[in-house]
């Protein structure tokens, strides 16, 4: 468990970002979650969810849009990411659960939540679970798809060759010693650039500052280097797309038109017979995977709109 | 004797069970059991080495915190075995059966034969899903840990996703048959499993001989 970092390395900065004002930890079933807020405690509780290997601060900018309109912003790191704890085991159910741990600490009513791909795919799950624990449910491009991107979660990789089985398997023999590879902060943004092509230099250096850490021979994403691309597992997509049909917490999705490496890759006229009854979907033109990012104003009044 | 072997943060406890030359048998506890302390009586015409591995959160092995279990993971710890013993016959029972299976398809150039046999959680959560649940279990930190019992008793098992690696353990181990179905029981993933080719029905010791004897 590592002390969650009060603020960003002080020489980077980005526009609108702001650092959550208050940090805690929920203890869910002895994982240590780091969870974070913005915005004055005695407003209603708000939560947001992020996506696989990323971390809280990636709403560094789109919560304070939320924290100021009113609400209290709650935002945590998942299991192995950010300052959480690296866990022994990383599962979905385990990711879930872990999410629950957190709403359970803050209050026991129903919540609004806003969150983007896996967390997305992580919150329809709950909500399907425990109807009456969520009021209203935003996924920003976390859908399921009839036809899944290569970057749906591991569990949902149902196709796998005898190559990609051996070198999960050979990742997992090097787990224990395994180290992510030290950088200068622009070398990090730079690596991350590659998966993330739409997003700014300077929003990539921003996030490179919260999301590493400092060791003695360089900085290093804080991203448990266990947790890795390319897993599988026995999921099928139509089993979330069953479920979808029935869900009764009322649902806006957000969905992006550009496909990118760490996309979601819902596509929006496949996905419209799945709708719950009064769901609404919203497509973002000309827009990434990183919707919130890309657009944090217009997605803001959107979900403040849908939430009030 | 038993040596630990790291997984991740795990720590996993690897039996000897018996010292030796020739062909090399690592044996897979069921589900919520551990590994045996002597060579069971169906094991002793095994001709060569005999290991057992403690699955995470089993036997001697760690039992981390907050759960996370799925089979694939369970998988690397057979994995992580396998770096210590060498190429084995791998032989599991219930929970254990299934990971054979797993790993004969993951390491076809190390698993000399996969034998399955009935125990507890063969059959897992089914070949779809049920009723939607979050599974929290308060903590402990004594084996069997009760996380490993909920889930490795509701993973998913559906019938063509558990044959591709049935798939790939005959088409890449050079062993014909590959997997010995040797229990009674056939949940639905083991039914397609021992439709699959390069898999056989026969019994524990026929399977034990067959695969002593394998030369790929």
């Amino acid at each position: 468990m590592t002390s969650p970092v009060a603020g960003p390395a002080d020489f980077v900065t980005f526009p609108g970002a702001v650092r959550p004002t208050r940090h805690h930890w929920v203890d869910s079933y002895g994982v240590h979650i780091a969870v974070c807020e913005w915005g004055a405690s005695e407003n209603p509780p708000l939560f947001l969810v992020h996506g696989g290997s990323d971390f809280a601060g990636t709403f560094d900018v789109f919560a304070p849009l939320l924290a100021a309109a009113g609400w209290r912003v709650i935002a945590w790191d998942h299991r192995g990411h950010g300052d959480s704890d690296h866990a022994a085991l990383y599962s979905w159910d385990a990711d879930v659960r872990d999410a629950l741990s957190v709403l359970d600490a803050i209050t026991p009513d129903p919540v609004p939540v806003i969150a983007h791909s896996k967390g997305g795919g992580m919150m329809l799950q709950l909500a399907e679970t425990l109807p009456l624990r969520m009021s209203k449910l935003v996924v920003i491009d976390g859908l399921p798809s009839p036809d899944p991107h290569p970057d749906v979660s591991d569990h949902e990789q149902r196709r796998f060759s005898s190559k990609n089985l051996a070198a999960w398997l050979d990742h997992r023999r090097n787990a224990a010693a395994n180290f992510r590879k030290p950088g200068t902060l622009e070398e990090l943004a730079k690596r991350r650039k590659r998966m993330n092509p739409r997003l700014s230099d300077e929003w990539l250096l921003y996030l490179a500052s919260i999301g590493a850490r400092k060791d003695a021979d360089g900085w290093r994403w804080k991203l448990d280097p266990a947790i890795r691309f390319g897993g599988f597992g026995p999921w099928r997509p139509d089993w979330s797309l069953e479920r979808l049909k029935t869900m009764t917490v009322p649902l806006l999705g957000l969905t992006a038109t550009v496909e990118e490496e760490m996309g979601w890759g819902t596509n929006h006229k496949a996905l419209e017979p799945y709708l719950p009854p009064g769901g609404r979907l919203v497509s973002f033109e000309n827009t990434g995977h990183f919707i919130h990012i890309e657009h944090p104003r217009r997605v803001a009044d959107m979900v403040l709109d849908f939430l009030a | 004797m038993t040596v630990f072997v790291a997984h991740n943060q795990v720590k996993l406890a690897l039996h000897t069970l018996r010292e030796g030359d020739g062909p090399s048998l690592l044996l897979l506890h069921a589900l919520g059991e551990h590994s045996p302390g002597a060579v069971p009586a169906e094991f002793e015409a095994w001709p060569g080495r005999i290991f057992a591995l403690d699955f995470t959160g089993h036997g001697a092995s760690t039992v981390p915190g907050g759960g996370g279990y799925t089979a694939e993971v369970l998988m690397g710890d057979a994995d992580s075995a396998l770096w210590m013993t060498g190429p084995a016959t791998v032989a599991g029972r219930g929970l254990g059966a299934y990971i054979a299976l797993l790993i004969a398809g993951g390491r076809p150039e190390l698993v000399r034969g996969a034998i399955l046999l009935d125990g507890p959680g063969l059959a897992g959560g089914g070949d779809r899903p049920g009723p939607l649940n979050i599974r929290g279990v308060p903590g402990r930190s004594t084996t069997p840990d009760p996380f490993a019992l909920v889930e490795l008793s509701s993973d998913l098992r559906p019938p063509d996703y558990v044959t591709r690696f049935a798939e790939l353990a005959a088409l890449n181990s050079g062993l014909d048959p590959a997997i010995a179905v040797c229990g009674k029981s056939r949940p639905d993933w083991l039914k397609a499993v021992a439709a699959t080719e390069g898999v056989r029905e026969m019994g524990l010791a026929e399977a034990l001989r067959a695969f002593a004897g394998a030369r790929p």
